[in-house]
């Protein structure tokens, strides 16, 4: 932008909710109930986002590209049953499954780090990685609480075995060594159903369930549901309010039988992506 | 070798001493310049094998994004503090025995700025953009990013290297004009045009005073500022263990800390090559041990301070980072500090211990060990044990990153050894004017109104102008 533009605009700059009166505000809520660490969100986004396949040596020393991953955690053992499980073959089974991925934070700490600017805040709420601007210094990527920031340590896209290149998704770049990357709530998707819904008349509304990120449409359990924060008939607005969870809070006040929360919301980074949590009956 | 003595030199000795040591210097002196450029070229080795794979092949991964780079980085720029602390603040303060040691120690300010900015550059996923950090013109009106530290660093970085290359230069003007009285060949001509016509004449010796005081004046405080901007890129992260508001401070006092004791080392080494056992005296070494001994208490202060902040603070990431520091994979790392720079400075209580050259360089070096553990324990335990439990990992730095790390080390001696050479290491008016006060204050009949032949000198001056 340029200085003439900023400095008559400053006041505004500096304006809270600076983008209120904007139509969209993405937002995404994971019933982790339903999730069983299939690992199929995964796939679906290494499909859609271009993201490399390292290896198995990479994978292991920590340069792995996936966007989306399945964490797993154990509880403390509580019943018999929790201390079975946990020593038995397969503990997997008493593993609780949190898919994680960029939480799209309205108060976005890799945001304010970037020397150059290449990471910044859209209108509609998506936390934006400029590949082209990005230097490199990964500095988001120590900031982000979350670290669901990926870093290209090696050139990992020119060594696409032949055919394999043919299946890389046209509608968006393929990066380099040196860039910074991470999820973007599948953003040539969104800016696809924005452009049809102004082809058809209506600049301000995109239908709920029009289009899909890739891993609410690969979830077998539809664990996943994503959509527009300020459209009130939208899933994931009546989600979020079923939940009790709110959007510009570090801390939500809510009873004890309301399952929703945020991964490390105490931090005040504010993110759009709303949990449920896992009810178990450690009895049985 | 006292300090008495230091007034029967003769003031012709002192040129004749000052400029040998451009000439000859002991063997020893090729032997490290050797074997510097020697690390030096490996380290380029290591760079252009980084540059063409990727960072990856330094074993840097998620989550520790950064690593040995950024810490080294933090070691050279806290190095360069010395300098500016024993010029301007010593000179502000009046405190004249810094006067045969200081010239060095502006010198190593400027060149471990040089080796501190390799760093962030070299860090870089995609080093061929770097200059986007900087708010220059473009034609797509692109700014940088004004609240990042990192754009504040490349601003602090290069405003500091400047104003202390300029100090250092300054400074130097007097014996420049010594050095061109009397070399010969290429030495002549590089002194001619750098002494820019000095004369010494009072006009000149007034309004070169003026200048250095004010460039002191100047680069105290941006010393301050320059590393708390460092610090700041800590402090302003949300990261546990780095988002610490006493980091400023501390990052200051340490880098004090690191300066002074890479000072003595220096003092020693530049004592022994170029045989100037009859400038730095005993005495010298004596009050600059004083002065880092009580840094490090500062220092070491801070540093408790902090842990107790943490603690009591009961935050439990950073509670979780702390128990990790002490009792986790890179213990040692953080017990090593502790050894090396709380404990080992007591050693500079005892007078023989200050007033044994290498002792003092030997203590000198295991206090450096410690500050560039002291950085390495910033930098990387808090990333291994960051926020999310999930990607907790521990990663040592691979032998790419060792390799420029020991680079970096042969890089500033290397600049620093030639500098040396080609530039006179000891302030030779400033020596003079520590050697003429110690004999007015010895006999106190020479030359007791010195002032007022100043002032004639500068009315006649102005008369004939």
């Amino acid at each position: 932008m340029g200085l003439k533009r900023m400095l008559e605009n400053w006041s505004d700059f500096r304006k809270q909710d600076y983008y209120e009166d904007e139509p969209y505000m993405w937002g995404m809520s994971i019933d982790l109930n339903k999730c069983i660490g299939c690992g199929a969100c995964v796939t679906a986004c290494y499909a859609e986002n271009n993201l490399p396949t390292v290896g198995k040596e990479h994978y292991a020393s920590g340069h792995s590209m996936h966007w989306m991953r399945i964490e797993r955690y154990w509880e403390e053992p509580e019943g018999e049953a929790d201390i079975d499980i946990k020593e038995s073959e397969y503990p997997e089974r008493g593993a609780h499954y949190i898919p994680m991925m960029c939480q799209q934070c309205n108060h976005a700490p890799c945001e304010p780090v970037c020397p150059v600017a290449a990471t910044y805040h859209t209108p509609d709420g998506l936390n934006a990685q400029v590949y082209n601007r990005c230097i490199g210094s990964r500095y988001c990527g120590n900031n982000c609480p979350y670290k669901v920031r990926y870093f290209n340590f090696f050139d990992f896209n020119t060594e696409i075995p032949h055919p394999l290149e043919m299946q890389l998704n046209p509608d968006l770049s393929v990066r380099s060594k040196g860039v910074m990357e991470k999820c973007t709530f599948c953003v040539q998707r969104i800016r696809a159903a924005k452009d049809a819904a102004e082809d058809e008349g209506h600049r301000d509304h995109i239908e709920d369930g029009s289009f899909q990120t890739a891993c609410q449409q690969s979830c077998p359990t539809e664990a996943i549901v994503f959509g527009n924060l300020r459209d009130e008939a939208s899933a994931v607005k009546q989600s979020w309010e079923a939940h009790e969870v709110e959007l510009n809070r570090f801390e939500q006040d809510k009873s004890e039988d309301i399952r929703g929360y945020r991964v490390l919301e105490e931090l005040n980074v504010e993110p759009c992506v709303m949990y449920l949590d896992r009810v178990r009956d450690t009895e049985a | 070798m006292s300090d008495y003595k230091m007034k029967d030199i003769e003031w012709a000795k002192i040129n004749k001493d000052v400029l040998e040591s451009l000439e000859s210097p002991r063997k020893a002196f090729w032997i490290v310049l050797g074997v510097c450029a020697f690390l030096v070229s490996l380290g380029v080795a290591a760079e252009i094998y980084q540059y063409n794979q990727g960072l990856g092949v330094a074993l840097m991964n998620r989550p520790h994004f950064w690593q040995l780079y950024i810490s080294n980085f933090v070691f050279w720029i806290g190095m360069s503090h010395s300098g500016t602390l024993l010029s301007a603040i010593l000179l502000l303060t009046k405190a004249d025995w810094r006067k045969p040691i200081y010239r060095f120690a502006e010198a190593m300010t400027l060149f471990s700025i040089l080796t501190a900015a390799i760093f962030p550059v070299i860090h870089l996923g995609r080093v061929w953009n770097m200059y986007w950090v900087l708010p220059y013109p473009n034609e797509r009106t692109i700014w940088p990013n004004f609240r990042s530290p990192l754009l504040w660093d490349a601003a602090a970085i290069t405003t500091y290297a400047t104003s202390s290359a300029l100090f250092l230069y300054i400074g130097m003007i007097p014996d420049l004009a010594i050095c061109r009285d009397n070399a010969k060949g290429w030495r002549k001509k590089l002194y001619t045009a750098l002494s820019m016509g000095w004369m010494g004449r009072a006009t000149e010796w007034l309004a070169f005073r003026k200048t250095y005081v004010l460039m002191a004046c100047f680069l105290v405080p941006l010393a301050v500022s320059v590393h708390s901007i460092v610090a700041s890129d800590f402090a302003m992260s949300i990261m546990p263990d780095w988002h610490i508001t006493s980091f400023p401070p501390y990052f200051v006092a340490g880098a004090l800390y690191s300066g002074c004791a890479a000072i003595i080392t220096l003092f020693v080494l530049l004592r022994y090559v170029f045989r100037f056992e009859a400038y730095m005296t005993t005495e010298i070494m004596d009050k600059t041990a004083k002065l880092t001994f009580a840094i490090a208490m500062v220092w070491n202060y801070l540093n408790l301070s902090e842990y107790a902040s943490i603690w009591y603070s009961n935050d439990m990431f950073e509670k979780e980072v702390l128990l990790e520091k002490f009792f986790g994979p890179y213990c040692w790392v953080v017990w090593g500090m502790l050894l090396c720079a709380t404990v080992a400075p007591f050693a500079m209580a005892f007078k023989k211990v200050r007033h044994s050259m290498w002792g003092m360089f030997w203590l000198s070096l295991v206090l450096q060990l410690g500050m560039w553990l002291e950085r390495f324990q910033i930098v990387s335990p808090p990333l291994a044990s960051n926020h999310e439990p999930w990607t907790w990992a521990v990663v040592w730095p691979g032998l790419v990153q060792l390799t420029i790390t020991l680079a970096s080390f042969g890089w500033f001696t290397m600049l620093f050894l030639i500098f040396c050479k080609v530039f006179p290491s000891v302030s030779m008016y400033e020596v003079k004017e520590m050697v003429f006060h110690r004999r007015k204050a010895s006999s106190r009949t020479e030359l007791e109104d010195l002032d007022k032949v100043k002032d004639e000198m500068v009315k006649l001056e102005e008369k004939l102008a």
